[in-house]
Order: C-alpha cells, then sequence, then structure tokens
C-alpha cells in the first residue's frame, strides 16, 4: 500500500508533503521535518493570539461547512469556568471523501500538532480523536503516534484519546459523534445549544476536522499572510485543500491545490482525465451529499466555496466523484439515496422514511415499473426532505435525486418510457 | 485465561483479568462510566467474536447501564455482531465510487471463492462470511475491502482467489 502518485507541478503541498515519506510517521521523524516548531510557537502564545492568528489566516472548515476555523474557536467562553473539551472528528465516511485518512496515515504528528494547538486555543484539557471504526489502519498509526508524543513529553498535561467508532456514517455528524463519545447511540442533536455552550458531556466543547487541524501548523509556522496569500479566486477561500478524486478517472487520488483551482484541471491534468476513448459526464465535486454537476459545469466549476456555489453546488469535503458516459447516472443516483437511507439515524420522520421511499421509487424505475408520475412524486418527497430535519443527512439524500432529476431528465424518461432495459429486478 | 468460577448458567464473564483492566484505563478518560460503553463493547467482540445477550448484560452491569439500553447502543452501530459470524469476516465497500468501478463484481468474487454463498450468511464450515457495506473512505482505492481487521485496497475480481486462499491458510 503505497501513496499513489508522485506530486503533479500544479499542486501546492502543504498538508501532503509528506505523503509518501514513511520516515515522518515517527516523532524523531516528524521532529527532523521542523514537527512540532509551531506547538512550540503556540505555547508562547496567549490563547487569543492563536485566535487571531487563524482568523487572518482564513481557514475554514475542510470537513464541509466551511465556517471559518478562528471564529469558531472564538465562540469558546473566555472566562473558563468549566472544563473544555476538543472533538476532533476523524470519522471520514461522506461517499467521494478519502483524505482525512491519508492524513492520519502519513502525518499522524501533523494532526496531533494542530490538535494540541486547538487545545491551548480553546483552553481545552481533554481532547479525542473520533475515528471511524473502518480505518483500522490509520487508528493504529495514530496510536502510535500518540504513544509516542507522549513518552517525549511534547504534549504536557494534555489529555489526547483516540476513540473507535463502531459503524455509522452519521456520526460524523458534530453533535452526533459527541453522543457516541458519550456511550449513546450516535443521533444528532437540537441545535442550539451549539457545542460551544454545551457540546461533548453538556461541557464548551469544540470540534474540527482532521484535514483543518493539520493545516494549523504551518499557518503558525509560516504566518497567517502566507496562508492568506494562498488563492486564485475568491479572497473568501483562501490556503490549499486536499481534494480526493475517484470514480471515473485514470489516476485516482488526494491533490492539493490551491483554492480557486480549475475543477477541470485537476480531473483532466491531475487525475489523468475518464478512460480513453470516454467522455465526462458528470461530476460530484464535494462528496456525495452536494448536488451533481453537468460536463459544462463541470468544466467551469472553479474549486473554492464560492465557485462551487456559483455552479449550484458545494465544495463540501472536496470528495470529487466522476461519471464518464458509461455510467447510468438513474442507477448511481438510487444507489446513493440507498446510502443515506442505509445510514439514516431514524429520528426524524422526513428522513427515516423520505430515505427508504426515494430508494425505493428509484429501483421501481430501474426495474421498468416506474409510474409517469414518480419523477413528480420524487421531487415533492425531496422537498420536503429538504431543511426540515435535525441534521442535513436528509438534505444529502434530496441534493443529488433533484439535481439528478434536472440534469438528466432524458435518462429517466427512457426508463420510464420503456426505452431502457430494466436493470433491476422488482 | 486464568482459572476463576464461573457465573450460574456457565456464563464466562468477559471483562476479568487483562480485559477488566484495559477497561480500567478505558474509564479513566472519561467523566462518567456510560462514555466507556462503545469501547467495552469493542473489547468484548474482540473476545468473542461477537455481541451476545448475555454479554451486553453483563456491559450493563459493569458500567451501571440496564441491559435494554445497551441493547439500543450495539444495535445502532453496523459493526458489532449480534449473531456469530465467520472467522474470516469479509466487508466490501459497493457505494457510488467503488460500484462505478467494479465493486459488484468483487462482491461475487468473494461469494463465489468461500462458498459463502449468499451475502451475510456464512459457509457451511464457518470460516466465512461476506457483505456489502456502504462507503468504506477509500474510494481512490477502489474496491477497499476489510478482511477482518485488514484494510485492503484496490481489490479486483481477479485477485480475490489469492486473498481467499491467503486468509484461509493463515487461519488453519
Amino acid at each position: 500500500m503505497g501513496y499513489p502518485h508522485k506530486p503533479h507541478p500544479k499542486e501546492t503541498a502543504v498538508l501532503s508533503k509528506h505523503f509518501g515519506d514513511a520516515e515522518a510517521r515517527s516523532y524523531k521523524g516528524w521532529v527532523k521535518r521542523g514537527g512540532y516548531e509551531a506547538w512550540k510557537q503556540a505555547q508562547a502564545m496567549t490563547p487569543a493570539a492563536i485566535i487571531e492568528e487563524l482568523k487572518n489566516s482564513g481557514l475554514r472548515g475542510r470537513g464541509g461547512a466551511g465556517f471559518p476555523t478562528g471564529l469558531k474557536w472564538s465562540f469558546m467562553p473566555k472566562e473558563k469556568k468549566k472544563p473544555h473539551y476538543l472533538c476532533v472528528n476523524a470519522d471520514e465516511s461522506e461517499p467521494g471523501t478519502f483524505k482525512d485518512r491519508e492524513i492520519m496515515r502519513w502525518t499522524p504528528h501533523q494532526l496531533l500538532e494542530g490538535t494540541a494547538i486547538a487545545m491551548r486555543a480553546i483552553q481545552a484539557e481533554v481532547g479525542y480523536i473520533y475515528v471511524r471504526g473502518e480505518f483500522t489502519e490509520p487508528f493504529a498509526i495514530m496510536a502510535q503516534a500518540l504513544d509516542e508524543a507522549s513518552k517525549a513529553g511534547i504534549l504536557g498535561d494534555l489529555k489526547i484519546y483516540l476513540v473507535r467508532g463502531a459503524g455509522a456514517y452519521i456520526c460524523g455528524e458534530e453533535t452526533a459523534l459527541m453522543n457516541s463519545i458519550e456511550g449513546k447511540r450516535g443521533n444528532p442533536r437540537i441545535k442550539p445549544p451549539f457545542p460551544a455552550a454545551a457540546g461533548v458531556f453538556g461541557l464548551p466543547t469544540t470540534i474540527n476536522n482532521v484535514e483543518t487541524l493539520a493545516a494549523v501548523p504551518p499557518i503558525l509556522k509560516n504566518g497567517a499572510a502566507w496562508y492568506k496569500a494562498m488563492c486564485l479566486s475568491n479572497p473568501k477561500s483562501t490556503g490549499t485543500k486536499l481534494f480526493s478524486v475517484c470514480g471515473h478517472v485514470q489516476r485516482p487520488g488526494n491533490y492539493e491545490v490551491t483554492m480557486g483551482f480549475p475543477l477541470k484541471d485537476l480531473i483532466y491534468d491531475m487525475a489523468g482525465g475518464v478512460p480513453k476513448g470516454r467522455a465526462l459526464k458528470a461530476c460530484i465535486p464535494g462528496g456525495s451529499s452536494v448536488p451533481i454537476l453537468n460536463r459544462e459545469e463541470t468544466e467551469s466549476c472553479l474549486l473554492d466555496y464560492e465557485g462551487c456555489a456559483e455552479k449550484g453546488t458545494m465544495l463540501g469535503s472536496g470528495g470529487v466523484i466522476v461519471f464518464d458516459d458509461s455510467a447510468d447516472m438513474v442507477y448511481q443516483i438510487m444507489r446513493l439515496a440507498r446510502f443515506y437511507a442505509h445510514e439514516s439515524c431514524a429520528q426524524c420522520t422526513q428522513c427515516r422514511e423520505g430515505t427508504a421511499w426515494t430508494t425505493k421509487i428509484l429501483q421501481r424505475i430501474l426495474a421498468g415499473q416506474g409510474k409517469s408520475t414518480d419523477l413528480d412524486l420524487l421531487l415533492d418527497l425531496s422537498e420536503n426532505m429538504t431543511g426540515k430535519t435535525i441534521c442535513v443527512l436528509s438534505d444529502s439524500c434530496a441534493a443529488p435525486v433533484v439535481s439528478g432529476i434536472k440534469k438528466f431528465r432524458g435518462e429517466f424518461e427512457e426508463y420510464l418510457a420503456g426505452r431502457r432495459k430494466p436493470v433491476m429486478v422488482a | 485465561m486464568s482459572a476463576h468460577p464461573t457465573a450460574a448458567g456457565g456464563y464466562q464473564p468477559v471483562f476479568l483479568g487483562k480485559t477488566r483492566e484495559q477497561l480500567d484505563t478505558i474509564l479513566k478518560r472519561y467523566p462518567n462510566k456510560q462514555a466507556a460503553l462503545l469501547p467495552a463493547l469493542w473489547l468484548v467482540q474482540e473476545a468473542r467474536g461477537w455481541i451476545s445477550d448475555r454479554n451486553m448484560a453483563e456491559v450493563a452491569e459493569v458500567l451501571a447501564l440496564t441491559p435494554a439500553y445497551v441493547k439500543g447502543v450495539v444495535t445502532f452501530y453496523t459493526m458489532y455482531h449480534q449473531h456469530p459470524v465467520g472467522r474470516n469476516f469479509v466487508q466490501v465497500c459497493t457505494t457510488s465510487p467503488c460500484n462505478l468501478c467494479g465493486a459488484e463484481g468483487v462482491v461475487k468474487a468473494f461469494l463465489e471463492h468461500t462458498a459463502a454463498r449468499d451475502l451475510g450468511a456464512t459457509s457451511p464450515d464457518g470460516s466465512w462470511t461476506v457483505i456489502e457495506v456502504e462507503c468504506l473512505g477509500a474510494c481512490g482505492f477502489a474496491t477497499p475491502v476489510l478482511i477482518n481487521d485488514d484494510f485492503i485496497e484496490s481489490v479486483t475480481p481477479e485477485k480475490v482467489p489469492a486473498l481467499v486462499r491467503k486468509y484461509r491458510e493463515g487461519r488453519r
């Protein structure tokens, strides 16, 4: 198992600088590469100064929501009256996304260093790194790194623990993750209260994604201005981001580019484009929960929060799923809906029923038994699944369905009219 | 495991000796006992291969919870086995990105070569259970497969026979 590619000349390697370098995994190796210098620097700074630096860098949450990191940290109580916690979201399970796995596998100390700095900034004494249960290898690597860092005494009084998930996509939702740490079913909580007021164990908590925290040491080391200057398009999106490219491409993998990079270049230049003799049909740029783009939109989309919004989609987690002209969009959308139906925590009716019925209707269409009213029914269902539930899992199921019907309606109609051979059995 | 009296009904508790020590270490990480539930369930599954109702009752007792509460949590998380599974437990990712890259063929090959026949069923000799799982988070390495705790990348139907041989022999 190796890192699959040499850096592409158009990449900007900040987070991925040491990917593929096995020595960087060890404490000694990490220190040799300038590791933990940012942590030492942070220890000489006040929490407020660290937060200010992060605010100035423009770093936004890389888990999907894109919320400014420094601002999030600043929501924690300034005057500490109760214990504070940091949760690290390493429950990476958004279809199309596999970047956090790579950070943990190759640069575990980068994550630990970012975690330590964040803990100082929010005045937390305990940090939980919640790793999805299936990530056996990253978990083992993180455990070893934590052990080495503790033995070296670099983390001081900070208590950092690894928590193993047990198979639930929804635990990547921040409050579900906190419930899971508390030994509960991973049901998302109603907000407010927000985590900074009442998070894990009902105490002030900040939760950050792995990639977000991994970006913190280089920001402190090189300065906010350096980070902020990495920007190709909109000044509200700064720094670099890892994009996981998968599906119908010749060279799938993680590619790190500066914010605002063209999606077209990522797919064609870096990932080698679609297999020979085929043409690009569609792309989901930010993990399966965001609206699908058609070819034209894909080829003109810029990879930052605003560039994706301009095309009616979202940057999300940066999981780029590419579909070529051999893909059956109706089947693929059904497969995504099935994922959400499987992963719904079943708290909210709109989601529990909506994801299941969406899947059943799509399967009926694929079995050649769809009704002429099915597309309207799916759109109606999706509308009732959007913006009406505790978390956004339901909305995430609706996004590919609505955008899929809008952009690839012809494929649905072919099944409905009996012009396409059924691919499923009713 | 050291000799110790078995509880009524011949039930051998899980949380004794080293396993109990492991749990005690975990308990120190949290402000309450309940938070140790997921790790405790992992310890049970590592020791017994699956989590029975009797195991859940033991976990409940140890963590001062009710058995019903523990069952509620066990049933929420897909990785906890509520029934015994084969000695080799195979999880194949078939979510969209892997589906695009031919994951269905990998599932088919595992079912054929392991004699497990149906998804979720265990082969007659008890050595294999094959299931489809949702996104394993390694979409760029399609098709990822978990065999027990080993995460294997880029599996194709052609690679399946050798993998099955390796794990069959390894477990002998």
